[in-house]
């Protein structure tokens, strides 16, 4: 995983762990993972946000359970018995789904089954939770499952509105709008989730520019 | 169903590619497009691993439905896929060394890659016999690579443009991706729906 | 990934603690998928179950209940009622109005469209020898383009009243259904389908399949009213 955990950077209390992962580690926008599903159920908000509490529950659960087992699982063995763990989880959300709606689970296909594979969260049981207590994985878990969720929901929200004038199915635009069917389409997929990695690179680098000024002022006082 | 082979083989290699349409496999498209050369090996992995869990899965829902599970299939696939990667692995190292420096690094990342295991879902849910699903894996293979390869081919001339620092990177791969993918639209109807 | 492993220490996991660990982590999970699954299984079913009964309903206006029926082609051609959430052989729906009589029968049909499969249920009322409703079940045509098979109110009028009357002989349809290019200086006749024009091959996708199912079904079923009773099927 490309995040490493060093002494003095660990964030303190349980508050911080979940925090982390909404904003500075968001596991989309920051460090460009699980793109799959990012891309491919994003077409409405419903469906974005559906798709991102599946992924959170799966994530909560497998890091909570892997990081009760961290002491007695062998090293040799621990990918597989995480995976493992990871596709218990997952068979479970998916005939929750089918029980709740099973019009969402079409809408969702194979994109449920496919949480598996979803690198966020072999991710976070591998670097995280395999390492620390139950309470700070569910913790960091909570927080890379809502940062994910976040970031499927800027993909829905954005495409939903301008691909369909609607909102959660509900019309924003009213009946005038020209639907941007583009955005519904996979194209629009990959051009939305481009101009949010855009925002999210121009804003941080505003950021280090300026934290570079003030450093420059200070040496200069 | 009843599609022909090549109908199915069409279908996703082109008019539904997995990476373009589907939005599979997108993390090693992104992440190793980035050479021409590398782009074809990893195609070539790819496609190979996914004939071979095509087959395995045809075997594993066979023998689940035989068994009356069906709630076993996704673990069964997940587990199958690993070792047969595993397997792969090692049986090219042993019969052929050159091949095995082709695909080299590849294999070992196809276990997470998620176009493989899609595959084996895919064929399951529509519930294609044997000769269509090793038609549908081939394809889907033969797709990716056709989107990994053209990807890095533009990339490669990326590098010789000069760019703003803010788009560099995965903002800019991605808008190519859904030009490429526009482009991929075009093919819709080829699948065999027009008589 | 977490540091440097020593050798004397790789080598002190005993083979017994791995298997023993990949057993009970597997009998954990195998629990668990199996109490999910139970647990679940009888509200998946009736899920399905009601979601196809509201398909049905909705392509047979006018009706309150739905059964399934298997035709059984031998050893004398007939329609047998099938389990409400019976998948195989070649099924048909009837559909019931509150006192019983039959109203109509749900007939599905799937294609290869211009993405993908389109999949498809239309009513057809025997009593008024007419296809009364028909609605798209799965597809993945283009927004804005294809998926105007299930939005376009002229299209979708097409099959709100479509002539498939019955020939003396009962074998075939007396007109059978055309398919033609929308044109206003002509007059429609009940008997054809206008397609959409700029999504041709979607709309003549579902057309055809209306047409080839309604030649293949409305004789069997017209000549054999008499084996769709609610009663059956309970």
């Amino acid at each position: 995983m490309s995040e490493t955990i060093r002494p003095g950077q660990e964030p303190v209390s349980t508050t911080d762990e979940f925090l982390k992962g909404l904003w500075k580690q968001n596991p989309v926008f920051v460090q460009v993972l699980g793109m799959c599903p990012v891309l491919a159920v994003t077409n409405t908000a419903r469906n974005a946000l559906a798709m991102g509490l599946a992924t959170l529950f799966v994530l909560v659960c497998s890091s909570t359970a892997v990081s009760l087992i961290r002491k007695i699982v062998p090293k040799q063995v621990r990918i597989v018995t995480f995976i493992l763990v990871i596709a218990t989880f997952v068979t479970v959300v998916d005939y929750v789904i089918q029980a709740i709606s099973l019009e969402l689970h079409k809408a969702l296909g194979a994109f449920i089954a496919l949480i598996v594979v979803n690198c966020v969260i072999l991710g976070r049981a591998e670097a995280y939770a395999s390492k620390n207590p139950p309470l700070r994985a569910a913790a960091d878990a909570a927080g890379m499952g809502a940062g994910f969720t976040f970031a499927l929901l800027c993909l829905g929200v954005v495409r939903e509105v301008i691909g369909k004038g609607a909102l959660f199915d509900v019309p924003v635009f009213g009946p005038s709008y020209q639907e941007w069917v583009v955005m519904i389409l996979p194209s629009g997929g990959f051009f939305t989730l481009a101009a949010w990695l855009l925002l999210f690179n121009a804003l941080r680098q505003r950021r280090a520019r300026r934290a570079a000024a003030d450093a420059a002022e200070e040496v200069a006082a | 169903m009843n599609e022909s082979p090549f109908s199915l083989f069409v279908s996703a290699c082109l008019v539904n590619n997995f990476v373009l349409a589907y939005f599979l496999g997108i993390c090693p498209f992104l992440g190793v497009s980035g050479k021409l050369a590398t782009a074809s090996r990893m195609g070539a992995a790819v496609t190979f691993v996914m004939l071979v869990s095509s087959v395995c899965a045809f075997g594993i829902h066979a023998l689940l439905d035989a068994i009356g599970a069906p709630y076993l299939q996704l673990i069964a696939f997940i587990a199958v896929i690993a070792s047969t990667v595993q397997l792969v692995e090692m049986f090219v190292k042993k019969v052929s060394p050159a091949l095995f420096r082709a695909l080299g690094i590849f294999l070992p990342l196809i276990t997470t890659n998620c176009a493989i295991l899609a595959v084996a879902l895919f064929q399951t849910n529509k519930g294609y016999g044997f000769v269509q699903s090793v038609a549908f894996a081939f394809g889907a293979g033969l797709g990716f690579t056709l989107a990994l390869v053209l990807m890095a081919g533009l990339r490669e001339r990326l590098e010789l443009a000069k760019l703003p620092d803010v788009v560099k990177g995965t903002a800019l791969a991605l808008a190519l991706a859904g030009l490429l993918s526009m482009g991929f639209m075009g093919f819709a109807g080829l699948g065999g729906g027009a008589s | 990934m977490s540091g440097p492993i020593e050798p004397a220490a790789r080598a002190a996991t005993p083979v017994t603690q791995m298997f023993g660990t990949l057993v009970g982590v597997g009998l954990v999970c195998g629990f668990l998928i199996v109490t999910a699954f139970q647990a679940t299984a009888p509200i998946i079913l009736q899920n399905r179950i009601e979601a196809r009964a509201r398909a049905v309903l909705q392509v047979v206006p006018g009706a309150v209940e739905s059964h399934p029926f298997r035709f059984v082609s031998a050893p004398e051609p007939h329609f047998e009622a099938a389990p409400a959430d019976a998948s195989d052989g070649e099924l048909v729906f009837a559909a019931f109005a509150g006192d019983g009589a039959l109203v109509g029968v749900a007939i599905p049909a799937e294609a290869m469209g211009y993405q993908d499969v389109v999949r498809i249920l239309f009513g057809y009322a025997p009593g008024e020898q007419r296809v009364v409703g028909l609605q798209v079940l799965e597809s993945r045509e283009t927004p804005g383009l294809g998926d105007r098979v299930e939005k376009d109110p002229a299209f979708v009028g097409n099959f709100a009243a479509l002539d498939v009357t019955l020939a003396d002989g009962g074998e075939a349809l007396v007109h059978p259904i055309e398919i033609v290019k929308p044109d206003p200086t002509r007059s429609k006749t009940p008997w054809q389908i206008d397609t959409i024009s700029g999504a041709t091959i979607t709309s003549s996708t579902v057309a055809r399949m209306v047409r080839d199912m309604a030649a293949l079904w409305v004789p069997r079923i017209a000549a054999r009213l008499e084996d769709f009773r609610p009663e059956g099927a309970r």
